[in-house]
């Protein structure tokens, strides 16, 4: 029974240690050609590890020369990028808090219907709106603007409603009574009493929305047209496009910024993500 | 506070919301069913048309390839991806060493923003010299050109989605770490296998996380854009790897062709609509949920 047992654990210990390999390995080649010298990049049998390091890619693919796009400007696409996740970010975090606790603590007549709408909202496939949300904002002259990227966020997102709605739930009502017989108004309460209990939803909020922002491909194709607006995405995919020829350690290279801020967030957050992404499966 | 007040405040906290849905969610919903009786392009405003689009779509091979590309990819990496991250979080479920680096190795792709992906897998998926190809030449496994042959376009964006499915795997585990340990140690009592423990008390106390898990799936595949967009502006090979996001989109922003591109959304929602209650009719079937309802 126990060589049993300790075999079961050796089978499962090396079925994993695969699989952590087929997971990470293009982490490893995404990270290890653009360090190799030119020569071995593209050699057989593959080279893993560089026979000495150069940092020469890095540099080459975040060069702007100018007006000219070099190869990707990175720092200028790395800025644009950040006040979009901020101003993104800051409406998505002030905005659902308000209306997610408006639905937790307050009755008043059609919360239910209204209640079950934000719940379909979050089944309507993004290229049904795509069209009709263009003609809109391009009536309002924002396109070739950030303003249709972040200022939806200033007015809720049907998901972080209800993430955060859940999360007020569970916060009992003494506190605010005993708040409001001090006589404070119900803004007070909200901004004095339950937001500070409440970090660690926001925090995932906050988290999700920034990833999202980060990661949004489709809304900057959309609306950013000069290339000097670009986010990293969309300047990489660019990038990727217009230099189909480029070596591939410089794509690499480009590759793995972009990358980059994710990791260290990731690193930074770890407990804070895993518990955010199990909340949203189970309810 | 008397009832009059509260829903007083209930209605000025949810305002930004109530703004933000009817201007960003219903009046685009609804846009979207006008235009798709209309012919409209930014240069001129819509004019009624019936069904005229909706007569051309179903006469248009494009859309007819761009739809079934986009239901076999849904079919291939759907299933693919669901076993995938079962298996993982049922390796990583209980007393596992390591536990904690093998999690965020599993999770670590899925927070790769799409654009990098695809750009990564583009070099790795090379015909003659990315790192899969030359792998499996050296196991002398025939290779094939993921990139350029029709047959494996769909393949390797299955591969790539099963790779950052990583957040799924996450909340399986916490799903698993919700069966009572009691019911596992019972059976266990009672001599059913490992593979009858999970067949018979796991998979059922999971089975709602399942289905949640697979809805989502569906509709975040059957709007599959960013990826393939990148790694075949054009659909090409043999629009091999032409979707039905990538049509819509080319008809609105390239063809200039809005009101058509409307129409298509609309049949996606209905499609979504459709396939969704499906999953959930068997899902009604075959779900145990733990409170009986």
């Amino acid at each position: 029974m126990k060589v049993r047992r300790i075999l079961a654990t050796m089978g499962k210990h090396t079925l994993l240690v695969v699989l952590s390999i087929l997971f990470a390995f293009p982490f490893v080649w995404l990270i290890s050609t653009p360090l190799k010298p030119d020569a071995e990049v593209m050699r057989n049998p593959p080279v893993w590890i560089p026979s000495h390091f150069q940092f020469d890619n890095f540099w080459k693919a975040m060069n702007f020369e100018g007006d000219k796009l070099g190869y990707i400007p990175f720092l200028v696409y790395g800025r644009n990028t950040v006040v979009l996740c901020l101003l993104t970010v800051l409406g998505l975090v002030i905005s659902n808090a308000l209306v997610a606790y408006g639905f937790a603590k307050f009755r008043f007549p059609g919360r239910n219907l209204f209640f079950i709408l934000t719940l379909a909202t979050m089944m309507i496939p993004f290229p049904v709106l795509m069209v009709p949300t263009f003609s809109l904002f391009r009536a309002m002259d924002w396109v070739g603007t950030y303003r249709p990227l972040w200022v939806p966020a200033w007015f809720g997102s049907g998901f972080s409603i209800f993430l955060l709605r859940q999360f007020f739930k569970t916060i009992p009502n003494e506190l605010s009574e005993a708040a409001r017989i001090d006589g404070a108004s119900e803004f007070a309460i909200f901004f004095e009493v339950v937001l500070p209990l409440c970090k660690p939803a926001l925090a995932v909020v906050a988290l999700f929305g920034f990833m999202g922002t980060w990661n949004d491909f489709l809304g900057p194709l959309i609306y950013l047209l000069d290339q000097k607006q670009f986010t990293l995405g969309l300047g990489l995919q660019a990038f990727q496009s217009q230099h189909g020829g480029t070596p591939f350690s410089l794509q690499m290279a480009a590759t793995s910024i972009v990358i980059l801020p994710v990791v260290i967030l990731f690193i930074f957050m770890q407990r804070l993500l895993v518990q955010g992404i199990a909340v949203t499966g189970i309810k | 506070m008397n009832a009059r007040r509260e829903a007083m405040y209930g209605y000025l906290f949810t305002l930004p919301w109530m703004i933000g849905m009817s201007v960003f969610m219903l009046y685009p919903v609804v846009a979207s069913c006008w235009y798709s009786f209309c012919d409209y392009s930014v240069l001129k405003p819509p004019m009624w048309i019936g069904l005229a689009n909706y007569q051309e779509l179903f006469q248009d091979e494009v859309f007819w390839q761009a739809t079934r590309n986009t239901l076999v990819f849904a079919m291939l990496s759907l299933p693919l991806s669901t076993v995938v991250a079962l298996a993982l979080a049922v390796l990583l479920n209980g007393k596992v060493r390591g536990q904690s680096v093998y999690r965020a190795l599993f999770f670590m792709p899925s927070l790769v923003p799409v654009v990098p992906v695809a750009v990564l897998w583009f070099w790795l998926f090379n015909g003659d010299h990315g790192i899969i190809n030359v792998m499996l030449h050296s196991m002398h496994i025939p290779t094939v050109n993921w990139m350029s042959n029709p047959a494996y376009t769909k393949w390797a964006i299955v591969v790539l989605t099963v790779w950052g499915g990583g957040n799924t795997m996450l909340i399986y585990l916490a799903g698993l770490q919700d069966v009572p340990t009691s019911l596992l140690e019972a059976s266990e009592l009672d001599g059913a296998s490992g593979a009858q423990r999970f067949r018979h008390v796991t998979v059922p106390m999971i089975s709602p996380v399942i289905l949640f898990n697979v809805v989502m799936g569906l509709i975040g595949s059957l709007q599959v854009f960013a990826v393939p967009y990148v790694l075949w502006p054009t659909g090409s090979p043999e629009r091999s790897a032409y979707f039905y996001a990538m049509y819509l989109f080319d008809n609105a922003f390239k063809f200039n062709k809005m009101g058509y591109a409307c129409a298509m959304g609309v049949l996606m929602f209905l499609m979504i609509l459709v396939l969704t209650l499906a999953l959930l009719k068997v899902g009604e079937r075959k779900v145990h949920y733990q409170d009986g309802g």
